[in-house]
């Protein structure tokens, strides 16, 4: 009896994802919106905002920025290491809409950023306005570099101590012995850590939505704020479904690469 | 940024053997490390801070500065039943409910995924793994599509379904690396007693694993409460929304003037989550015990 109640959750689940190729039911849809999604000057525009938000701050932003935490935290004296942690932590906890906010006040034109440059004399400027993608992908890297901080903290909490100590006596520095020993031993948690965030950060929406709502323009439309402005704003669900549908088909694209590196963990 | 930060501190053990016999360049590395830390760490918690001192701040303004007048006002200014109360009871009743549902089916799926060797648990867990993927803002708006048909729009059960369906296949996978680690030579000496499979499971198998059930269930409450988006979508009453969205709301009608309050109200909405995560903390004896779980 129970297991019906199972299968008619995880349905509720697979039948809304698969809602998306749905779109291309042509009772109410058709294929019109995909005809209209390529000839929107929006579209390839958010779909190349879309890639260098995900990038920069997810690709290049958390994960480099969690490994140089990580690897500091180890050399780190035990109060630094926990104030730290704890901080960085503290705003990946926090819920996505009050760190929104903060990050919002944080980069507003009379914001705490514009007040401390302007305590050192610099006339810092309206960020959310002039250069709202660095505004957004500044606080993406903020909320989300703690993921990358723990799952690399716990890959080089394994890393043999003998095998750097044999690179160092080999003579190799410190950015050798990076390079050459402790990357290729972590590469599994690299990967797995680099698909992660780049699902993740994919479909950020309330970050950008509440600190500049896509704008000014659709300076800042990666494709879920398109997606959900097509849809809601300017009421054409349909569209808006074909968007999604784009999104769902990189995500479904990055989630089979992803499995296929983790398939000897799961067998 | 973070290359420019890191820079000083990688570079800094240069030479190798050399800087292992030498004493006072160890130690300048080390201290090196702990400023960049603590650089870090103060710009990571400057925005945070500003929500903390602007909600006590009577003149509360966008950049962080220390309050000329610490009041309570701003709290008080908030706690209505309409502003605070009731979407905050919103917000439990969705958390609690999906999160309750979550841990009911994870744990039912999760027992056979963990003890049988099934023909088609292989390729269920890897359907499993791929809906943990699949980016949950891209599926909102075919979503809403198939609740306007469903009749279910500014439904509370329908929202609670919903939430409770897209956090179970990561719950499905929590629970079953939590399972799998629960001997089953226990279950079989239950079995010869003569309890059935759910005896076994609710008496035997349950009991055992309660922390990590509850690993679960907070795992699930938190990322509910938390979520904006799904209620921001799906519930359209401003009475049945949850605090995320009304706090929305508030910024869109009074934040361009009240910050104080806004601070004020994010951080009465923020609290519930922060608590717990120090007990998910205590529980699983690690900080990283989430992000463990994430990692399988």
């Amino acid at each position: 009896m129970l297991g019906p109640v199972v299968w008619s959750f995880y349905g509720s689940f697979t039948n809304a994802a698969l809602t998306g190729p749905a779109a291309l039911n042509p009772e109410w849809i058709g294929f019109d919106n995909y005809v209209a999604l390529i000839g929107d000057p929006d579209f390839p525009k958010s779909l190349w905002l879309t890639v260098v938000f995900v990038f920069l701050s997810a690709v290049v932003g958390q994960n480099v920025m969690g490994i140089a935490l990580a690897g500091l935290l180890r050399s780190a004296v035990k109060p630094v290491r926990s104030i730290t942690s704890t901080v960085v932590v503290a705003a990946w906890v926090l819920p996505e809409i009050v760190a929104a906010f903060a990050a919002y006040a944080f980069f507003h034109s009379e914001g705490t950023l514009n007040t401390m440059l302007a305590g050192v004399g610099i006339t810092g400027p309206d960020w959310l306005y002039s250069t709202p993608m660095l505004a957004v992908i500044l606080a993406n890297i903020w909320r989300g570099t703690a993921f990358s901080m723990m799952v690399y903290s716990a890959a080089l909490a394994e890393v043999p101590p003998e095998l750097t100590e044999a690179a160092q006596l080999d003579g190799a520095n410190g950015m050798q012995r990076l390079a050459w020993v402790t990357l290729p031993v972590i590469r599994r948690s690299i990967s797995t850590n680099l698909m992660l965030t780049t699902l993740q950060t994919l479909s950020v929406f309330t970050l950008i939505y509440v600190m500049t709502g896509g704008g000014p323009g659709t300076d800042s439309s990666t494709l879920p704020i398109l997606a959900y402005q097509e849809a809601f704003k300017f009421a054409q669900v349909g569209y808006g479904t074909a968007i999604a549908t784009v999104m769902i088909i990189v995500g479904a694209v990055f989630s089979v690469i992803y499995i296929r590196a983790l398939r000897p963990e799961v067998d | 940024m973070a290359a420019q930060m890191t820079a000083p501190a990688r570079t800094a053990p240069d030479g190798g053997a050399v800087g292992r016999l030498a004493g006072p360049r160890i130690k300048a590395t080390k201290v090196a490390a702990n400023l960049v830390l603590l650089a870090i760490a103060l710009l990571f918690v400057l925005p945070m801070a500003w929500v903390l001192v602007a909600s006590f701040d009577a003149e509360a303004t966008l950049s962080f500065g220390l309050p000329d007048a610490v009041t309570t006002a701003n709290f008080s200014a908030i706690m209505t039943p309409e502003l605070t109360w009731l979407p905050l009871w919103n917000a439990f009743v969705l958390s609690a409910g999906s999160g309750a549902i979550t841990v009911v089916v994870a744990v039912l799926a999760a027992y056979p995924l963990s003890r049988y060797r099934m023909r088609f648990g292989k390729y269920f867990l890897y359907s499993v793994l791929f809906g943990t993927c699949l980016p949950i803002t891209a599926i909102m708006v075919p979503v809403y599509a198939l609740f306007v048909q469903l009749n279910l729009l500014d439904s509370l059960p329908g929202t609670i379904f919903f939430m409770a369906a897209t956090s179970l296949p990561m719950a499905i996978w929590m629970t079953k690396n939590f399972m799998d680690s629960v001997p089953i030579s226990l279950e079989e000496a239950a079995w010869t007693e003569g309890a059935s499979a759910m005896q076994a499971l609710r008496r035997v198998v349950l009991p055992l694993m309660r922390p990590g059930i509850a690993v679960v269930f907070i795992f699930v409450f938190v990322q509910a409460w938390g979520n904006f988006f799904v209620p921001f979508v799906l519930l359209l009453s401003p009475e049945k929304q949850p605090a995320a969205v009304s706090i929305f709301a508030f910024f869109g009608q009074y934040g361009s003037v009240a910050y104080g309050q806004l601070a004020a109200y994010s951080l009465l909405y923020a609290a519930p989550v922060l608590g717990l995560y120090v007990l998910v903390t205590r529980i699983s004896g690690s900080a990283f015990a989430l992000a463990g779980a994430v990692k399988g």
